[in-house]
């Protein structure tokens, strides 16, 4: 059985406070608050790209591991192809293993750990990358309030294998192509978002999926310790542990500093938790996603 | 209580609002309804109405109003009891 042995994180450090933002936007900040949770989002420099945002994700958990497969998701890649898997692998002295990337915005690191999980018996260790530059696309002209004060750039990154970590037990994922139009962004427009169907659809796909691997595995939603889900939105979150029936404490949060990173949200998140997490041998931890395509699901993991 | 009543009461109750909305008032344009409000009305409905609204039709056009919504659970209502 295939385990998350470690996590890793990076964060520009521009911090753009929703003070600022809502400045530039004509808005009041609390109303950026009020509908999201996000008081500030990381810039990436003008010099930091997804690769080297990956890259320094990557350095922070591999710790000396040999990796045999490398899967990078990023939505936001700053051209056609080649994607960003190759040149990160061939940064972190990777090059000629197989690099894979994972154009799936929000979901994509769930989809990706999945993948990884079940690669891993063939591969070895897998390094998992999700690496975002959501601001270039979010910030551009003309502004979407909308869709300006949600994103914001970082990366997350996680190795998979064979080891004592957080064992991968099962996942669900699934997709529907009947909401592309939705949440899209085109090679030349901005992001483009129909916000009642992303939170409507969200909100019942998501506890749906965390349903299905809870169910699967005989576990009730009371005896998970932990859930990591995708940060898109406070309120979203909010919600998610109403449908699931859990306390909302126990859906980790730090959108209120980061934003939504899309893919990289989750990695983000779970690395950042894991560094204080009091895990104990046997405790449930949920992962869930939900993003563009759409594309969702729920990954469940036990520590060792 | 109607079931019109009821479903205005249930738009009150979700909106926090301190009167429900006539059954033609314009739900979104007038505060009653945003996405994640939207998002809890449906589990009330559900819950209410002993209805299971599918994904496929939770469409805002479906929620403009008080009348539309009625004619939503009414149409799931006729469905699970077929």
């Amino acid at each position: 059985m295939a385990s998350i042995l470690s996590f890793g994180r990076y964060v520009p450090e521009r911090v753009l406070a929703s003070e600022e933002l809502a400045a530039r936007l004509g808005v009041d900040p609390a109303w950026i608050v009020q509908i999201s949770g996000i008081e500030e989002r990381r810039i990436a420099a003008s010099d930091e790209t997804v690769v080297t945002l990956g890259v320094r994700a990557a350095e922070s958990c591999i710790a000396g591991r040999e990796i045999g497969l490398v899967i990078v998701s990023s939505a936001s890649s700053e051209r056609r192809f080649p994607g960003p898997a190759a040149e990160i692998a061939h940064q972190l002295g990777l090059a000629g293993i197989p690099a894979i990337d994972l154009p799936v915005a929000s979901a994509g690191s769930l989809f990706a750990l999945t993948l990884a999980s079940q690669l891993a018996p063939a591969y070895g260790n897998v390094l998992v990358i999700a690496a975002e530059k959501m601001s270039a696309p979010a910030l551009a002209e003309p502004l979407d309030k909308n869709v300006a004060i949600l994103f914001g750039d970082g990366a997350g990154a996680a190795i998979v294998g064979q080891g004592s970590g957080l064992e991968i037990l099962d996942s669900a994922l699934h997709s529907d192509g009947s909401y592309a139009a939705d949440l899209r962004l085109e090679f030349t427009g901005p992001i483009a978002m129909n916000g009642y169907s992303v939170i409507m659809q969200a909100t019942r796909k998501i506890p749906a999926a965390i349903a299905e691997v809870l169910e699967r595995s005989k576990v009730e939603a009371a005896s998970v310790a932990h859930f990591l889900m995708h940060q898109a939105n406070q309120n979203l979150i909010d919600r998610v542990a109403k449908c699931v029936r859990v306390p909302p404490e126990r859906f980790y949060s730090n959108i209120r500093r980061y934003g939504n990173t899309s893919s990289a949200s989750m990695l983000i998140a779970a690395a950042e938790w894991h560094e204080t997490a009091e895990l104990k041998p046997g405790d449930y931890v949920a992962f869930a996603a939900f993003g563009a395509g759409f594309h969702w699901g729920a990954l469940l993991a036990r520590q060792a | 209580m109607t079931r019109t009543q009821q479903i205005a009461e249930l738009v009150r109750k979700c909106s926090k609002k301190p009167t429900p909305p006539d059954p033609e008032e314009p739900l979104f344009d007038n505060g009653y309804l945003d996405s994640f409000i939207l998002t809890d009305l449906v589990l009330e409905l559900e819950n209410a109405f002993g209805i299971r609204i599918p994904d496929s039709e939770l469409n805002p056009r479906r929620f403009e109003n008080v009348e539309k919504i009625e004619a939503l659970v009414e149409n799931r209502a006729t469905r699970s009891a077929g």
